[in-house]
């Protein structure tokens, strides 16, 4: 059967990489090519690029990032970040991802995720959704946009359903409320999305342990994405694998 | 020279890199010459059933390509969707003539399992095997559909996603892949280069 998965992310601005905390005050973690290689030599199962630039100058240059990291790399990559139409997955597909990711372009526009689905596949398509969970209310999260910047009158996992009833092959589920804090993940947020759907579902936002990423798969996903844990150097993707088979998860070694 | 078979459909930037980083020419091809005459020819495959083989006989290259499978001295390589053309007919495009290299026709993943079939799997050779081509390994899918018994004849790799189906088959310099070689770490890219070399 399919092996839980661990995926390192960066979040790219401008070719270099970049993390920050809920969504704001980006640091610099290093160049994109050379960390992907660093993690896919270490075992990495697949690895997310997101594009997090503002400007349509940086914009261009990462294609050219996708296009350099592609030449290194000899596992899967899923670009995401920006991406409005058909051609602009079209682009990134053609620089070198092998999957596209769709984010607030696909909550204003969700034929975008049918549109895409048809010309790629499935396989190829990702809807990614960032999820803010309502305190006012019990187990209810909302859907965010504009890197987290827009709330949306949008149900997190009513939006995960229709994903896949328009197409998607896949969902990248970030919890809002735990990017960067290194909290673990929201756990509840992943039992209520992968009860909904079928995808398969990769777990974001708050991972600082192995015990997170094993709680992680024990509550539904199929894969977990991870940043901080990995550019600061607190543990190495094959710290990570070993730990998971130590503690009986049936990873690639 | 690796021609490599322009269906269109397939997005084949990852196998292009592959090649590149194992300093294998590669040139992408619509030409009948080229299939009959190339020393490697990849029939790759991303996407739809009966657009591949549409664009397969749009191009008038039917006749080649299976010309070329059935000679199993000529280094030819099918990846995912390139492998199903080998079947007779699919279950994903009812009506739709594939390859027919094979008796066989391929058939959806069991309802108990989701699709599509996403993420990285055991390939392990069968010990009826005459031909070693790799060790059991770890590969990357991205399928929904699948061939589920091997034709006779053939050597064979099988996986278990709700239940064994056939991964790979080889015979000769024939060879063709379930999985994703090219995005398969450091074991598929050892495969693909044994059968480039």
């Amino acid at each position: 059967m399919l092996k839980p998965r661990i995926i390192p992310c960066l979040d790219v601005n401008n070719g270099r990489v970049v993390k920050g905390v809920k969504f704001q005050n980006l640091r610099d973690a290093g160049c994109p090519v050379e960390l992907a290689d660093h993690y896919q030599q270490q075992g990495a199962d697949e690895l997310v690029i997101l594009d997090v630039s503002a400007t349509r100058e940086a914009r261009l240059a990462m294609l050219e990032t996708i296009e350099s990291v592609r030449r290194k790399l000899f596992i899967p990559l899923t670009v995401g970040g920006g991406v409005a139409s058909v051609e602009d997955a079209n682009r990134l597909l053609n620089a070198g991802a092998d999957k596209v990711s769709a984010n607030s372009s696909a909550v204003k526009n969700p034929e975008l995720i049918n549109q895409m689905s048809t010309r790629f596949g499935a396989q190829c398509t990702v809807v990614a959704i960032d999820a803010k969970r309502d305190p006012a209310k019990e187990n209810f999260w909302q859907v965010m946009t504009r890197s987290g910047t827009q709330g949306e009158p949008l149900d997190a996992v009513n939006w995960a359903a229709e994903a896949q009833n328009r197409g998607a092959g896949e969902i990248l589920l970030t919890s809002f409320d735990r990017d960067g804090t290194r909290s673990g993940y929201d756990l509840e947020l992943m039992r209520a999305v992968t009860a909904a759907c079928t995808l398969p579902v990769i777990a974001s936002g708050g991972a600082n342990s192995v015990a997170h990423m094993v709680e992680a798969f024990e509550n539904g996903a199929h894969a977990v994405l991870a940043a901080s844990i990995f550019h600061d150097r607190n543990m190495t993707v094959e710290d990570v694998k070993q730990e998971l088979t130590a503690s009986g998860v049936n990873v690639r070694i | 020279m690796i021609q490599i078979i322009n269906t269109g459909v397939a997005n084949i930037r990852s196998l292009q890199a592959a090649f590149d980083r194992m300093q294998q020419p590669w040139n992408l091809t619509e030409n009948i010459d080229d299939i009959v005459s190339a020393s490697h020819v990849v029939l790759p495959g991303v996407g739809a059933y009966a657009a591949a083989a549409e664009a397969i006989d749009r191009l008038g290259l039917r006749e080649s390509i299976v010309q070329r499978l059935n000679d199993h001295d000529a280094a030819t390589l099918c990846i995912c969707l390139g492998m199903q053309l080998l079947g007779k007919a699919s279950a994903e495009s009812p009506g739709v003539d594939g390859l027919g290299v094979i008796e066989e026709t391929i058939e959806r993943f069991d309802t108990t399992v989701q699709v599509p079939q996403l993420g990285w799997n055991n390939v392990v050779p069968s010990p009826t095997n005459n031909q070693t081509m790799f060790e059991p390994g770890e590969a990357y899918f991205a399928n929904s559909f699948r061939l589920n018994s091997p034709p006779a004849g053939w050597n064979y790799a099988t996986t278990d996603y709700g239940g064994q189906f056939v991964s790979c088959l080889w015979q000769g310099n024939t060879l063709a892949c379930q999985f994703h070689p090219e995005l398969s770490g450091k074991w598929g890219q050892t495969l693909l280069e044994k059968w480039a070399a």
